[in-house]
């Protein structure tokens, strides 16, 4: 065979490889989502069957029926607890946002004492794991009488996050150019505008991410709230998943029908912010 | 349109001290360039004076008022930055507004004077485009469109042409120079490029570690050199330049070479002071090859060997070695000449140059 011809057919075929090892990647990655949807339409006798039901006999809504239905009917204040997490969520991640900004800038842009050791230190941070805290957390809570309150989460929350704001958005920061802030002085405006005006727009894909991963990071822990909340004052979805069990039984139907609940808000939500997490902004700014 | 004038200005970085004390004084709408080799203070400098530096000690003041400790909103000032800094999420027409939008100017303003600026620069086609739309050359003119539009009292350019490929350069210096013609500002131009300096500026700073050498037009500094150094870092080739001895009204080089003594230095030197001789490449040429200013008697004849031949066109430079040292020779209307052989070279003392070998400065002023 021509050598032409051969260098085309391997080239094809090694696209057609490419595609089915992206093909199976995707499956193992989406199954589980896929799985849990599945879950909550099936009966738990389907679901519990042994060996497993791959296609479904009979699907229906009546776990997402019975959730909202009451006490007593096999329904749990979803409501409460969405509006708990959207709460708690949106909260701690504007404050953590906040203090990322004010804490990413003065990293990317100023120099001051113990300035690699404090990076450092907040970097350790978060080696520790969250549920090794819970305890010590739950102690001083106790004392403070911020047990099962919005405010005792959202700040456990804003803890967790703000090292990982402050470092994502230093990041973007550093990518900014100092030559605008500085050409925006010059062009009339205080050190305030030049913030907001140039390097703030500029940054604008790196604090969106950062808002992205801390709204899901508060959105989905667990381990935490469980320890931290009580009742429907504070109690947020994903512990509320653990009112599907009981002493001897596990409702998989429902608490699946509960995990749907709680992904579909964290998704629209990372839809909605990623347009604005475009690359290369910069571009453009300085030589080359 | 300001003057500008520097007064015993210091910067010190912690206990460093990079700028000592200099004193500078800009006439109203003159061009001003500052020269030097990288870290010699001249951005900084600049730096100072639109505030975008603290100065550690001294005083700034343009048109007449001290400017210390204004912000750089505050000095009606416009700066040109060696890397352009245009805003990217803004358009050409945005990043040349800017400064007026932030002034708070009406709209029909801004239009006005945006449209205008771009019509001195040719920049109209481009108004709708983004920065990372243009080429470095357009983008270096939208960087001076933002800076005229503001109708500065001063403008300050950071080495705005270093970045571009050289054709690009000496086009866009021709277009700085004809926008100085046309805004008659104040302009105060940092270059570590001699040519660009020598071609745009009324008056040259050299700036040599934090001091001034000296202060003069393009013509001073090139002909009347204040220090060796200010000779060897102006005109390309360099200088040549070497240590020697007076003895009897000669100079004597380390190897025994003697010269006469150039006429203009007979009663400025010493029998026995140790000097440093300096002569341009134009200067020094094979015999009917170049051009002498002086009289015929301070044409002196010697023999060099021609070591590698540098062809430009209308002129070779022409490596050769005196007494150990590399000279430069320039020959006009070039004729092969045998590497490797003496040839009969022609100087021109009447325009050689003597410096004390010590502190380096020019001999009789």
């Amino acid at each position: 065979m021509e050598a032409n011809t051969l260098n085309r057919l391997n080239r094809r075929l090694l696209k057609i490889g490419h595609l089915i090892s992206l093909f199976l990647a995707m499956s193992i990655i989406c199954l589980p989502g896929l799985w849990v949807v599945l879950s909550s339409l099936r009966p738990t006798v389907e679901i519990m069957a042994k060996p497993p039901v791959w296609i479904p006999q009979q699907l229906s809504f009546d776990a997402y029926v019975s959730m909202f239905s009451g006490a007593g009917r096999g329904g749990i204040p979803v409501l409460d607890y969405f509006i708990n997490s959207v709460i708690i969520a949106a909260s701690s991640t504007i404050i953590a946002l906040v203090v990322g900004m004010a804490g990413g800038y003065a990293f990317a842009r100023y120099r001051f004492r113990g300035k690699t050791a404090i990076f450092v230190g907040f970097m350790l941070t978060r080696t520790v794991p969250g549920i090794a805290l819970s305890l010590p957390l739950f102690y001083v809570y106790a004392r403070l009488g911020v047990i099962d309150t919005h405010f005792g989460m959202i700040m456990a929350y804003v803890a967790l996050n703000v090292p990982f704001t402050v470092w994502l958005i230093d990041g973007f920061f550093r990518q900014v150019p100092k030559d605008l802030a500085e050409a925006a002085q010059i062009d009339g405006c205080t050190r305030w505008q030049a913030f907001w005006q140039v390097e703030f727009p500029l940054a604008r894909p790196g604090i969106a991410s950062a808002g992205i991963f801390a709204f899901l990071i508060s959105w989905n822990e667990f381990a935490l709230a469980s320890q931290l909340t009580r009742s429907t004052n504070s109690k947020t979805l994903p512990v509320g998943l653990l009112d599907y069990t009981a002493e001897f039984t596990t409702d998989w139907r429902g608490m699946c029908a509960l995990a749907v609940v709680m992904i579909i808000p964290a998704l629209a939500l990372t839809f909605i912010v990623q347009k604005h997490l475009v690359s290369g902004l910069t571009s453009g700014a300085v030589k080359g | 349109m300001a003057t500008v004038s520097l007064h015993k200005l210091v910067k010190r970085y912690a206990s460093v001290e990079v700028v000592h004390g200099i004193d500078l004084e800009v006439a109203d709408r003159e061009f001003i360039a500052l020269v030097g080799p990288s870290g010699c203070g001249k951005s900084t400098t600049l730096r100072m004076i639109a505030g975008l530096e603290d100065i550690s000690g001294g005083e700034i003041r343009i048109d007449g008022e001290v400017v210390n400790d204004l912000p750089p909103r505050s000095r009606n000032i416009s700066m040109v930055f060696q890397s352009y800094a245009l805003y990217p999420h803004m358009s050409v027409r945005e990043n040349m507004g800017f400064s007026l939008k932030i002034a708070r100017r009406p709209q029909d303003e801004i239009d006005q004077r945006v449209a205008e600026a771009a019509r001195t620069l040719d920049l109209e086609p481009l108004l709708d485009r983004r920065p990372s739309q243009l080429s470095g050359g357009q983008r270096q003119r939208v960087a001076m469109g933002r800076a005229i539009v503001r109708n500065p009292a001063v403008f300050l350019f950071d080495e705005p042409l270093s970045n571009l490929d050289a054709k690009l350069r000496t086009q866009m210096r021709t277009e700085i120079k004809k926008l100085h013609a046309k805004v008659r500002s104040t302009v105060v131009y940092v270059t570590h490029d001699q040519i660009e300096a020598m071609t745009l500026a009324d008056r040259i700073v050299i700036m040599r570690d934090g001091h001034i050498e000296q202060v003069g037009t393009p013509e001073d500094v090139f002909h009347q050199p204040a220090t060796r150094f200010v000779a060897g870092f102006i005109g390309s080739p360099p200088m040549n330049l070497q240590e020697a001895v007076v003895d009897d009204g000669g100079l004597v080089f380390a190897g025994g070479t003697r010269l006469p003594l150039p006429r203009a230095f007979k009663d400025k030197t010493e029998t026995g002071s140790k000097v440093v001789f300096g002569l341009r490449p134009d200067d020094l040429y094979p015999e009917g090859h170049g051009l002498h200013s002086g009289g015929e008697s301070d044409v002196h004849a010697i023999d060099l060997p021609a070591g590698i031949m540098e062809p430009l066109g209308n002129e070779t430079l022409i490596y050769t070695e005196v007494d150990g040292h590399e000279w430069i020779a320039r020959m006009l209307n070039p004729k092969p000449l045998a590497t490797g052989e003496a040839h009969r070279f022609n100087i021109d003392l009447s325009n050689a140059h003597l410096f004390d070998s010590e502190t380096g400065r020019r001999l009789g002023g």
